[in-house]
């Protein structure tokens, strides 16, 4: 029981994360129809910035903050190429993130080598009945929790937010009041940058990252996020948390190798089963 | 009274479509002007350039003041309030406070907190003129009002663009299927078919044309039949 619990609260933990992964999936979807492929690189990105400033004497908290800015940046960055241009199809945008993505590499082996990179997290552990959690992981959960409520606040109760969303209920609409719908994509790009940045801060001390670790962290949170059929964050949230756990019993009390596994398994099932529904990413027709 | 509206020669094409063939259109401020003609004329086509969501291929037009739009089919955020949606209206505004639209239609205010998708088509329609109001137009460009609404319901949202004409002196341009409304509506009218504009004048003179009785006023009558013999 006690084993349990651990591999319980450590899924919980990584789950978290995936969450905040897979709520920037959503974010940009929401507003752009695009499924942003280059959503795992954020994190690897803002882990090993965070590693390096870190490095360099940095205190901590400033280092992951400045991490996570320069993941919105990035974001902003991909954003503008793969939306940037006037009509260009959601689908012919999925593809520029992918070799965005996949570009990334280069950068980021020629900046930080091709070893995995870590840093230390929170210190300590904490006796929760018994069984003893690592501070680290009630960090990524606090913080985790933070986020969700204040991108709650911001999308429901800000002029900015409610803007957002109106681009994702009825971009005709959207333009006909005058919003920049591509601008909204890019702050969309923007925030799902951050997130993904963010959820690379937390979870580098729990597992180290290189340059292609952005693959498993997205397909994380991609699967994450289609259990909200990209659009509805809450769901995300929920498949996050499911999926995390199911990771940590599956390599605690299986195979760690099998670990990864599960996100594929997860996602094919989710798919399959939807496929036959309604198209899960959108067309270029559903967007005209 | 200065033109609010002015368009000069507007080609307007989808790919190798030609939906605007040259089309001239002025309006003044304050004035309330129809635009009428069948489905694929083109009229729709027209609203949407000058709202800017069009780019035309040639010819141009000029706006003195701002315009908003009433769009076919609403197209309300249909999950968002009705609160939300009306606020939207005023993105490009500093003012966002929706209180002169409840005054004006005070059913909305008790619908406020409502989803727009679960209001009937009048209410919607309703959250449609006054997401558009707020935006403060000097031209309100009107998309089919009547479209899929009851008679009384259409009378109703008419009076009340009539008596905001009046007393604001926005300007409506009304695009309508239903020509008979419309030119009881608005004192001058534009016919327009097949991307060209083929008649216009007062809606009077409109009224007696065989043409326009024939296309779009409910068939030919006794009295048109006199006229043409």
């Amino acid at each position: 029981m006690r084993l349990f619990l651990q591999y319980a609260a450590s899924g919980l933990a990584t789950g978290c994360a995936f969450a905040l992964v897979a709520t920037g999936f959503v974010a940009i979807y929401r507003v752009t129809r695009v499924v942003n492929f280059a959503q795992g690189v954020f994190a690897v990105l803002a882990g090993m910035v965070a590693y390096t400033l870190l490095a360099l004497g940095v205190p901590h908290v400033v280092s992951e903050a400045l991490a996570v800015v320069a993941a919105v940046a990035a974001g902003a960055l991909v954003g503008l190429v793969a939306i940037g241009r006037r009509g260009t199809a959601p689908l012919a945008s999925l593809i520029i993130t992918l070799g965005l993505g996949i570009g990334s590499y280069a950068l980021l082996i020629l900046v930080w080598g091709d070893q995995p990179i870590s840093f230390d997290g929170l210190k300590g552990n904490l006796d929760v009945g018994g069984v003893g959690m690592q501070m680290q992981y009630l960090l990524v959960v606090a913080l985790t929790a933070a986020a969700f409520v204040a991108l709650g606040l911001f999308f429901d109760h800000t002029y900015l937010g409610r803007g957002l969303t109106a681009c994702s209920s009825n971009p005709r609409a959207a333009r006909l009041v005058g919003i920049d719908v591509r601008r909204m994509g890019l702050v969309a790009f923007g925030l799902g940058g951050g997130l993904g940045g963010l959820a690379g801060v937390l979870l580098t001390p729990l597992q180290p990252v290189s340059f292609n670790s952005d693959v498993g962290i997205a397909i994380s949170g991609f699967a994450a996020a289609i259990f909200g059929g990209l659009l509805r964050p809450g769901a995300a949230l929920a498949g996050a948390l499911v999926l995390g756990v199911a990771e940590a019993l599956v390599a605690g009390y299986g195979q760690a190798s099998l670990q990864s596994g599960v996100a594929l398994v997860i996602m094919l099932g989710i798919m399959i089963y939807r496929a036959g529904r309604r198209p899960l990413v959108a067309s270029d027709e559903d967007t005209a | 009274m200065p033109r609010v509206l002015e368009m000069h020669d507007l080609v307007v094409r989808y790919g190798q479509a030609t939906a605007l063939d040259g089309v001239s259109l002025e309006m003044d401020h304050g004035e309330m002007v129809a635009l009428i003609g069948p489905n694929g004329a083109g009229k729709t086509t027209l609203l949407n350039t000058v709202c800017g969501l069009l780019q035309p291929v040639s010819g141009g037009y000029r706006l003195h003041g701002r315009i908003a739009q009433v769009p076919e089919g609403r197209q309300l955020f249909a999950d968002m309030t009705v609160e939300d949606n009306l606020r939207l209206g005023a993105w490009t505004r500093r003012a966002r406070d929706p209180r002169a639209v409840y005054q004006l239609f005070p059913p909305l205010a008790e619908l406020r907190r409502r989803i727009a998708a679960t209001l009937s088509g009048g209410e919607q329609q309703m959250v449609a003129v006054g997401r558009a109001l707020m935006a403060e137009p000097d031209l309100l460009a009107v998309d089919e009002l009547s479209l899929g609404l009851a008679p009384m319901v259409v009378d109703d949202l008419a009076e009340h663009l009539v008596q905001l004409n009046r007393a604001s002196g926005m300007a409506v341009l009304l695009v309508e299927q239903n020509a008979r409304l419309a030119i009881e509506l608005c004192p001058r009218a534009y016919v327009l078919e097949a991307g060209r504009i083929a008649l216009s004048g007062s809606s009077a003179e409109l009224e007696r044309s065989p043409a326009v009785r024939a296309a779009y006023l409910g068939g030919v009558t006794d009295e048109a039949t006199d006229e043409v013999a």
